[in-house]
């Protein structure tokens, strides 16, 4: 079986409605288990004290802001090349999750750095990064409700999404790029040097888990709601025509 | 409610502010899910009717 059969909507939207309650139901397994895992049951660090416990929600919503532009980047590339239409709506519906962990990586950020920093917000390059893209995938969300031509609107928001990929480049390795700033390295590596302790790693891995897999299956959905608004402008410029 | 010493006001607030924005996009993208579903059932029946 290929990967390309899912680029036929009907086929999709077939396969997605028996694994999206599955999916989800997975998603508030892992979430629920992890954050309560992490709030409740979890010790102060010796250094951060309890505020420790916001790294259950900044971690994976920062990995999964960057991520979503990844999977973006992939649909948009597969459009651009292969026009398949199902990519071009996957990377659509996959933006306003994208922005929204962006937003609570930004704003659990924020909350963490104005007692451990003593500020609000610096700029830092990677905070800057993080913040460019925000508002980048602020204008990707602008760009498609301002194009009323769906082929259209993929396009330049393809072209978009091939842009602001060097911002989540940079959100990611910033810290890498230039050694200065207050933003420490990455809490979880394959070097396992830099990983957290065990008794924050596990439930940490666990609201990853949580994040990934709600971000999975709220982009099914709302791939599976941007196939059937393609189809209701495909019929209402038919009415419109007749 | 597990002992947060002087940061109680940051870690409530992160988590509230989080699950707010995670239950919102949820709600919200469910909502539209089921108005467009139903906004192309309706167009589909007309469609079909002439």
């Amino acid at each position: 079986m290929s990967l390309w059969e899912y680029a036929n909507p009907r086929r999709f939207m077939a396969v997605t409605d028996r694994w999206m309650p599955w999916v989800f139901g997975a998603a508030a397994f892992c979430l629920c288990t992890g954050l309560v895992w992490g709030f409740f049951f979890t010790p102060a660090d010796f250094r951060q004290g309890e505020s420790v416990k916001i790294i259950y929600l900044h971690v994976p919503a920062a990995m999964m802001a960057i991520n979503a532009w990844a999977m973006m980047l992939v649909a948009s590339l597969i459009w651009l090349i292969r026009r398949h239409h199902v990519s071009a709506l996957a990377a659509k519906a996959a933006a306003p999750v994208g922005v929204t962990m962006t937003l609570i990586a930004l704003a659990t950020g924020a909350i963490w750095g104005q007692p451990i920093w003593g500020t609000w917000w610096v700029w830092d390059p990677r905070l800057t990064s993080f913040l460019i893209l925000f508002l980048f995938y602020l204008g990707y969300i602008a760009l498609w409700a301002a194009i009323e031509d769906p082929d259209t609107a993929a396009d330049l928001t393809s072209v978009l999404c091939l842009v602001g990929s060097v911002f989540a480049i940079l959100s990611r390795y910033a810290a890498l790029f230039w050694n200065q700033g207050l933003h420490q390295g990455a809490s979880l590596s394959m070097d396992a040097e830099e990983n957290v302790s065990d008794v924050f790693y596990f439930p940490l891995l666990m609201s990853i888990a949580g994040f990934v897999l709600l971000f999975v299956a709220l982009v099914l959905m709302r791939t599976r709601t941007e196939i059937r608004a393609r189809r209701l402008y495909a019929l209402s410029l038919r009415e419109r025509m007749s | 409610m597990p002992e947060l010493g002087k940061y109680a006001i940051e870690v409530t607030s992160a988590y509230a502010v989080s699950i707010l924005l995670l239950v919102g996009l949820v709600v919200l993208s469910l909502r539209r899910g089921r108005s467009v579903a139903r906004a192309l059932k309706n167009a589909e029946e007309r469609h079909k009717n002439g």
